[in-house]
């Protein structure tokens, strides 16, 4: 996902937040990954916003995409410039109102953004993982996930949301904890990647494994694979974007130049808007992480793991009732691609709703400020509170 | 949830007074799912919609009711064998590309149909061709040829032709003389095919 965070226009927000840690799975006791390594101890950060109710009936939980953290919404200090990755949709009266829900978000293992991943510190040596850090899968984030849940003391979740690889980890939260699931909003993903998108994942990586500095994942302590992962995250983002989006936000207008500069310096508005980005994003993010997180959405396969290679079957060990939602010019996980979920899970006789919003801004169209998308998450969870609470 | 609106159009009145209380509903077509919202609070039913337009979807699903965005020919393909007490196709039947293959999805799914359309037998209609020589334009069917949506010319006679034919049972009809948008109407006895504006069927298997 990309960047679209802004100031709410109107300056409402959940206020200053804090970023928690909760460890678990300390050894003996460390967590067993679905490749069948061993992980422990396992950090998890979260943030929460709003309060619990006394019967517990009115937690949702947020997941993020590749880039994103546990930071949602609202800000860390009064002088943050940008406040959390989803403001625009989760704070007081926004379409997930935390004047009325609980809201948890917590940072993905394998992440870099203070949950356990390949920079964090190796028990064993003392140093950053690296390679040694394990493979872990969608069903090992959702997972530990639930270690946090459980601690946080939520038998059931009123709703899991995300978007994206958020939107795998909904999909996986309801088949893997069905109990624990009481309504589910996938948003512009898909039950497995098709091979275009498992195609870009594995540019993107071989751009960071190009890099001399990324020395087999060993770059901790000194120069950082900078220009593998700004050239990784510039053809990510180019995924997140559409023919048309592209076409106003760029065109074909040059950068700074009335003419062409006939060298291979950045002509184009556009290549200078991902140079930006690219250098952007390595200030924040690490590249192993990058490598760990696309590889589990590329394992990622609902009918696989949980349905014998039959995405209905897999469905129908899902309680929860569904809100899929896609996005017409998202042709990284297009709307047949929502279609599938949808056919599985009236198959496997789930209550499901399914609406493909007209946007022109490609796969990140749910991270944009949008009134149909507030009001379809709004009127949905006001709907399972009451039949939660019934 | 709003509230419902006490009284919903007039044939959607005749459907919900069909529909047992507590059963499953499937409704094809449910534009802002009025008529589900109803039966959801009048009936205790279980319902879903399938709407073609995304701001009648999301007008439904934002009012709290289950709806899915798609094809109604399309989408009654996926779901499993008697899953649902009832599948309404109302006022849409004139617009529908394979009719038989519809109707025989919905007895599929589910274990009675209910449908409705316009009369295109009405008096009225008859007079029109009949004097003016030009295709029929009503407040009811207010569309020139080239712009009607309703690309099926259906009587209440053809209706029982037809499902007599694909091999289906009427369990229960009746014809109302109302406006497409009215709360209020009659039901028609005498001559319906000459003297109602639309045909509510209840349909089963044989």
């Amino acid at each position: 996902m990309s960047e679209y965070i802004e100031h709410d226009r109107e300056r409402v927000s959940v206020g200053i937040v804090e970023k928690k840690h909760f460890t678990f799975a300390a050894p003996p006791n460390a967590m067993e990954l679905e490749s069948g390594a061993r992980l422990g101890p396992v950090t998890i950060a979260y943030e929460t916003y709003g309060s619990l109710a006394p019967d517990r009936r009115n937690a949702v939980l947020v997941l993020h995409a590749l880039s994103g953290d546990s930071h949602v919404a609202g800000y860390y200090t009064p002088a943050d410039e940008k406040p959390g990755w989803w403001d625009c949709m989760v704070g007081p009266g926004k379409g997930i109102d935390t004047a009325t829900y609980f809201v948890v978000c917590a940072n993905v293992i394998g992440s870099c953004m203070g949950s356990t991943g390949p920079s964090s510190p190796n028990p064993a040596t003392g140093r950053a993982y690296g390679l040694d850090f394990p493979v872990v899968t969608i069903g090992d984030m959702v997972a530990a996930q639930k270690a946090l849940i459980d601690h946080l003391g939520i038998e059931k979740l009123l709703c899991v949301v995300g978007g994206s690889i958020g939107g795998m980890q909904v999909l996986e939260w309801s088949v893997r904890y069905p109990q624990t699931v009481f309504s589910a909003i996938p948003l512009a993903t898909t039950m497995r990647h098709s091979a275009l998108a498992i195609a870009f994942n594995e540019v993107a990586r071989q751009s960071i494994m190009a890099d001399p500095h990324w020395d087999h994942g060993n770059y901790y302590g000194g120069e950082k694979p900078r220009l593998g992962l700004a050239v990784a995250r510039m053809i990510a983002h180019i995924t997140y974007l559409s023919d048309e989006s592209m076409r106003l936000k760029f065109g074909r207008r040059l950068q700074d130049k009335s003419d062409f500069s006939f060298n291979f310096d950045a002509d184009f508005q556009v290549e200078s808007y991902l140079r930006y980005q690219g250098t952007k994003f390595v200030e924040r993010f690490d590249a192993n992480s990058f490598l760990y997180i696309t590889k589990a959405a590329d394992y990622f396969d609902l009918g696989k793991q949980h349905g014998d290679g039959s995405a209905v079957k897999a469905c129908s060990k899902a309680q929860a009732k569904f809100l899929v939602i896609s996005f017409t010019s998202d042709w990284l996980y297009p709307t047949y691609q929502a279609r599938n979920i949808v056919n599985a899970l009236k198959k496997s006789g789930r209550d499901v709703s399914f609406c493909e919003i007209e946007a022109e801004w490609g796969h990140d169209a749910f991270l944009i400020p949008g009134e149909r998308l507030k009001t379809l998450i709004h009127g949905f969870l006001e709907r399972v509170h009451d039949e939660f609470a019934a | 949830m709003n509230s419902p609106h006490d009284l919903i159009r007039y044939d959607l009145q005749l459907i919900a007074s069909w529909i047992e209380p507590g059963s499953r509903v499937l409704d094809l077509g449910c534009g802002e799912g009025d008529l589900l919202q109803h039966l959801i609070a009048r009936k205790g039913v279980t319902g879903t919609g399938i709407e073609h337009n995304e701001q009648k979807v999301a007008r439904g699903i934002e009012k709290g009711l289950s709806v899915l965005q798609g094809d109604i020919s399309q989408e009654v393909l996926d779901y499993p064998d008697n899953a649902f007490d009832y599948v309404i196709l109302s006022q849409t039947l004139q617009q529908v590309y394979e009719p038989a293959a519809l109707i025989r999805s919905m007895l599929r799914i589910g274990h009675k149909g209910i449908v409705s359309f316009p009369n295109f037998s009405h008096w009225g209609i008859r007079l029109q061709v009949t004097f003016s020589g030009y295709a029929p334009v009503s407040r009811r069917l207010p569309y020139q040829w080239y712009e009607t949506p309703n690309i099926r010319v259906i009587t209440l006679k053809d209706f029982r032709k037809f499902v007599h034919e694909v091999g289906l049972r009427v369990l229960d009809e009746v014809a109302i003389n109302t406006h497409s948008q009215d709360r209020y109407g009659r039901i028609i006895a005498f001559l319906p095919n000459l003297r109602a504006t639309y045909g509510i069927y209840l349909i089963g298997k044989e």
